[in-house]
């Protein structure tokens, strides 16, 4: 079997899932199995925060996958979570039916609110789970697509296009923040009821949601490194390291682009459809620029190139943003813009990228030889 | 001796630059400039700084497009109206003056990711090596000197190794035609020489253009050599016929 | 219409000392002081016809609501709150006993009509033009026989066209003939304001000569309008493009010579701005005399605050990161986050109030354009930012050197330019620019500290759009970016207009990649 084939030579591969679903098992049953006041009881909101990250972290392999492979360095992958996580949205919202506040048949209340008489064109069919769902890749795939044929076709590149993708989202942003948007104005979209028959706010739900999450993660990471690992991702690096030699090779290096750019697209859309129904809300503020800027740096943490780094550091530094903006909000800020400086002036390898550095670091230390070992250089800074 | 004005043609010339025209904000880089290059010739092109020789081989290989001219590659193909990926996979190798090569990929890689066939995105993601691909690579591996480094990667080559190395990935492109800048620029005598060998070992097979600034090099490779100046032709025939040149003395090789 | 009002009340106040004629006012007076607004609206043209000295100005203080009448008695109050007694001019002691007649829509019509009516016959020519005025915008019909004596008389030609449009405007509300009728209509379609266009609008005659004849004024005076509202929306655009021209071209310079995109140049801005609210701080609380001065007070604080910012940003970090201009852009919208939240910690997150100077407040008219001071000063400001830029860098030695490290960074070190210097210069004097951009910005936005991040992502379409090659670039971007979103929002709506703009810059750098200014040879390809 082709999975087979791909897992039985990649360790890393068979590492990262093994912990991922490791670890997961391990949250479900504890929240499932044991009952409140157990000592091995999982609280639920544990549960709900773990699944947010995990798909923070599927956005950061989508971002890894263009940044870290290609070397494109978007700046509106954030548009392409948030599209993804309004077809969701979309989908949770007809499933309330007439059980809104106004209690109409078909409107979902924002609409009776903002005097909707029918209902909009592109809402029709998102009540069907399976039709939400090709949305949900389809949209943010189809922006990527056509953004990216204008955009690699006329061959911007390098900052340019980091600000043409940034100018993206924020078109994006002011779009949805109109209300005859038809997609629920600055408020977004809240209150579901439920996902394919199942109550969003149970337990039950909430452990498969995070299931899902993980799966999704795992298939995401086994796409992403086969990619890396075919002569594809070869072409793809070849691409980041000198673009015209690939080019004068005789490889179309825009459609190269375009297909990885759309592919990472359509992961983060996934992604956005799996964290609207844990955190229970979608609006215009998940399109804000800066959102996209701090998926990027959860890459830069943990390793740029890497795919598990990206995974390492959007749990990381989402896990900081926790414990930070638990104890001391008005610091927090502080210390991601300091983490963004910090990471590249002093990491710019990340956490995994620096493993080897500091494992032989640590050797040095630990086994102290009678020659003079010079300073451990981490990185060359200025270069 | 002018190749442009001869009448009925036995064979088609393998490149043809007629009247060329390129410029940048009014500073005409290629000034009806026209070259034929024979099949199987190796060529030298010279000519000083700003004498439009790079502009020539970005119009050639699609980098630049021509205000005005045609450029004909094998008889009747307009290599204007190809892009850079068209062109190369039409069979024109293309060398850049600072060795260009894939720097976080093996030696291996590199010459594995130039080799001629796929190119598209679906054919190349399940692409998996072949027994004959492997055996080509062998090859460039020895005739570039890079059996031992196969596993190094190309970041960690000395200069001249990088040079050989995307000397090796133009081959393993199987073009017709290559297009070298200033292939010894930097290298050692030693390296030097044995450039000038491997050219003339390539050009057994293939056509090659070599824009030189290096006058032992053009000597040593001891074929056509032609001088631009301002954009178009100023001399051309064998290096002793354009170093007398008078004109050629005065704007570039200097009395 | 406020302004001329305003004009009529001073000029009856010096009117008011003169001697009563002979004509009273007393049988206006219960009519005033009645219930009924058809009594009042007969108070009204009993008080009118008797062409008392004083009917005028108890006329405007009904308007204003100051009037109190009684059944013998009308008491006026004046702005400062005195009293005078309408009839006789003289101070009264209150008003005491009298009521404030009831004033709604059908009455305030009738008392301008009525002012109309008083003023046709002034002697001074300023309030026959405002009586014609009164009368064209009232349309009066009893006015018309007053109007066309007066005309037959007037000799000054302003007078003369003003009672022109306003029989005309009466002629097309009454019964006349077809010619008198299209004579009308040409006298309005040469007027050619709204207020003409809606009258002609109006015509539904039963001729259809008459009726074709208005409904094409009004298409004439549409396209005039459609002009002058053209005119208006690019002056909008002009001075939106102004400020983004001060905001992005600082990014510019700072792009173009070190190929470094700063995302922290909105907060740049956003200092700027926190120095001129600091500026006007100190002046309040210790010489308010000098308020007037904040501005040219705070600009060279603001330029030394940002710049002295950006320069330790620069030796701090992104010399450490030159040739990764990735890294750059992720280290800088960092140093970002932190200024926001710098700033937000030390002078709260609220918006704070910067006052315009005397100077800076307030509009003045131009044919149908109206121009407020303060983004006019910021249209001249920006112009002569620009211009001093401009002879920094071509008259000057450092601007030789920034040219020189923009076009080939080698080739400059090697001709002895200390290029980290010119660096960290160029860097210091980009920042610095945004710091007097936000001195302008204080003027006209809100200063918050998410003040840069409105304008930074504008200021980069306009980098982008512009390209770096030169500065005309970044006007012309500036201009290019104003103009079309300030021509787009009248039709599309602020929001879309804006998202319009950004898509066709999308498209635009399909044609051009690298802006309309890129820099061009061979350094720019590397």
């Amino acid at each position: 079997m082709i999975f087979a084939r791909f897992i039985a030579n990649d360790r890393l591969l068979i590492g990262f899932i093994a912990v991922l679903f490791g670890i997961t098992t391990l949250l479900i049953v504890g929240n499932l199995a044991f009952a409140p006041g157990s000592a091995l009881h999982v609280p639920t909101y544990v549960i709900a925060l773990y699944g947010k990250y995990l798909c923070y972290a599927l956005l950061a392999l989508s971002v890894d996958l263009v940044w870290g492979q290609v070397g494109i360095l978007s700046l509106g992958h954030g548009a392409f979570f948030a599209l993804g996580g309004y077809a969701m949205g979309m989908y949770l919202m007809r499933q309330i039916g007439p059980r809104g506040v106004y209690a109409h048949p078909v409107l979902p209340d924002f609409m009776v609110f903002l005097n909707y008489k029918e209902l909009p064109w592109f809402w029709h069919g998102m009540d069907m789970f399976w039709f939400a769902m090709i949305m949900v890749m389809l949209v943010p795939g189809l922006l990527a697509f056509v953004f990216g044929w204008l955009t690699f076709r006329s061959r911007v590149t390098g900052v340019y296009l980091s600000i043409i993708t940034q100018a993206l989202t924020f078109a994006m942003l002011l779009a949805f923040f109109r209300n005859d948007m038809g997609f629920g104005g600055n408020n977004g979209m809240t209150d579901f009821k439920d996902i394919l028959g199942f109550n969003v706010q149970a337990d039950g739900t909430r452990a498969g949601l995070l299931a899902a999450s993980a799966i999704f993660l795992a298939l995401g990471f086994f796409a992403a490194r086969v990619l890396q690992r075919s002569r594809f991702g070869k072409v793809l690096v070849a691409i980041r390291d000198a673009e015209s030699r690939t080019r004068f090779l005789g490889y179309r290096v825009e459609h190269y682009k375009l297909a990885v750019f759309t592919f990472s697209a359509v992961m983060a859309g996934i992604a956005g459809a799996l964290y609207v129904p844990q955190v229970g809300i979608i609006n215009p503020g998940e399109f804000a620029p800066a959102n996209s800027i701090e998926a990027v740096i959860w890459v830069a943490v943990g390793g740029r190139g890497t795919l598990v780094g990206a995974v390492i550091g959007a749990i990381l530094v989402n896990f900081g943003k926790t414990l930070f903006t638990g104890v001391l909000p008005e610091l927090w800020l502080f210390a991601l813009g300091g983490l963004f400086v910090f990471v590249t002036l002093f990491m710019p390898k990340g956490v995994v990228g620096s493993l080897p550095v500091w494992s032989s670091w640590l050797k040095r230390r630990l086994l102290p030889s009678k020659v003079d070992v010079p300073p451990p250089v981490t990185v060359q800074a200025g270069e | 001796m002018n190749a442009i004005s001869d009448s009925p043609r036995k064979i088609d010339p393998l490149l043809y630059l007629d009247g060329v025209q390129v410029s940048f904000d009014g500073f005409k880089a290629l000034n009806n400039l026209s070259l034929v290059v024979e099949p199987g010739e190796m060529r030298a092109v010279i000519g000083p700084n700003g004498a439009g020789k790079t502009t020539m081989m970005d119009v050639i290989t699609g980098k630049t497009r021509p205000d005005a001219g045609k450029v004909f590659f094998r008889g009747d193909i307009d290599l204007t109206k190809k892009d850079e990926a068209d062109i190369a996979q039409l069979g024109i190798g293309r060398k850049f003056q600072k060795p260009t090569v894939f720097e976080s990929h093996t030696v291996y890689d590199n010459l594995l990711l130039a080799l001629a066939g796929l190119r598209g995105p679906t054919a190349v993601l399940f692409a998996r090596e072949r027994a004959d691909e492997r055996r080509r690579l062998e090859e460039l591996l020895g005739i570039v000197k890079l059996c031992d480094s196969r596993h190094r990667l190309a970041a960690e080559l000395s200069h001249g190794q990088k040079q050989w190395l995307e000397i090796g990935m133009l081959l393993a492109q199987e073009p017709k035609l290559l297009l070298v800048d200033e292939p010894v620029a930097g290298m050692t005598d030693a390296e030097t020489e044995e450039t000038a060998y491997l050219l003339r070992e390539i050009n057994k097979t293939r056509t090659v253009v070599v824009v030189e600034h290096d006058m032992t090099f053009v000597r040593a490779l001891g074929v056509k050599v032609t001088c631009l100046h301002e954009g178009s032709v100023l001399a051309e025939g064998s290096l002793d016929a354009v170093s007398a040149n008078q004109r050629v003395v005065e704007v570039y090789l200097g009395r | 219409m406020g302004l001329w009002r305003a004009l009529l009340l001073a000029l009856c106040l010096l009117g008011i000392g003169s001697v009563a004629r002979a004509q009273s006012i007393e049988p206006a007076l219960p009519l005033l002081a009645s219930s009924s607004y058809s009594d009042i609206e007969k108070g009204i043209e009993t008080l009118a016809a008797s062409g008392h000295a004083h009917a005028l100005t108890i006329l405007q203080a009904l308007a204003d609501s100051k009037l109190f009448v009684g059944a013998d008695k009308a008491v006026i109050q004046s702005a400062d709150g005195k009293f005078t007694d309408a009839k006789s001019g003289q101070a009264a002691v209150n008003a005491q006993g009298l009521t404030a007649p009831r004033v709604n829509n059908r009455i305030r019509r009738a008392i301008d009509a009525a002012m109309g009516t008083l003023t046709i016959k002034s002697p001074d020519p300023a309030k026959r033009l405002e009586a014609a005025a009164s009368v064209f915008k009232t349309r009066d019909l009893a006015a018309r026989p007053l109007i066309e004596t007066a005309l037959a008389k007037e000799t000054d030609s302003r007078v003369r066209r003003a009672f022109e449009q306003a029989r005309a405007a009466l002629i097309l509300a009454d019964k006349a003939s077809d010619a008198d009728k299209l004579a009308a209509i040409a006298i309005l379609a040469d007027r050619g304001d709204q207020d003409a266009r809606a009258i002609l609008a109006a015509v539904n005659d039963a001729s259809p000569a008459v009726t074709a004849a208005a409904k094409s004024a009004v298409e004439r005076i549409d396209s005039t309008l459609a002009i002058w509202n053209a005119v208006q929306s690019v002056y909008y655009g002009i001075s939106l493009g102004s400020v983004l021209l001060l905001a992005a071209i600082g990014l510019a310079i700072t792009f173009g010579v070190m190929g470094v995109i700063n995302m922290a140049h909105g907060e740049m801005v956003m200092l700027g701005a926190y120095t001129t609210f600091a500026v006007q701080e100190i002046i309040r609380t210790s010489m308010p005399s000098l308020f007037d001065w904040s501005l040219a007070i705070a600009l060279p604080l603001a330029f030394l605050v940002s710049g002295g910012v950006g320069m330790a940003i620069e030796r701090g970090i992104i010399r450490f990161l030159y040739g990764r201009p990735l890294e750059t852009l992720l280290a800088t919208f960092g140093l970002s986050l932190i200024l926001q939240q710098a700033v937000r910690t030390i002078f709260g997150a609220n918006n704070r109030e910067v006052g315009n100077p005397s100077w800076m407040s307030g509009a003045f008219e131009l044919g149908g354009l109206t121009l407020t001071y303060n983004r006019m000063w910021i249209i001249v400001f920006s112009i002569v930012v620009l211009a001093a830029l401009m002879v920094l860098l071509r008259r000057t030695a450092f601007g030789l050197q920034m040219r020189a490290v923009t076009q080939n960074r080698r080739m400059a070190a090697s001709m002895g330019i200390r290029t980290s210097w010119v660096d960290c210069l160029t860097f210091g004097l980009g920042s610095g620019i945004a710091g007097i951009a936000g001195v302008a910005l204080s003027q006209i936005d809100n200063v918050s500290p998410n003040l840069g991040q409105g304008y930074i992502i504008d200021s980069f379409m306009v980098v982008v759009f512009g390209g770096v090659g030169n500065l005309w670039g970044t006007l012309v971007g500036a201009l290019s970016l104003g103009i079309a979103n300030k021509l787009l929002e009248p039709m599309a709506g602020a929001v879309l207009g804006k998202i319009i703009v950004l898509v066709l810059i999308v498209l635009f750098i399909q044609r051009k990649p690298r802006g309309l200014f890129p820099l061009k040879g061979r350094a720019a390809e590397a």
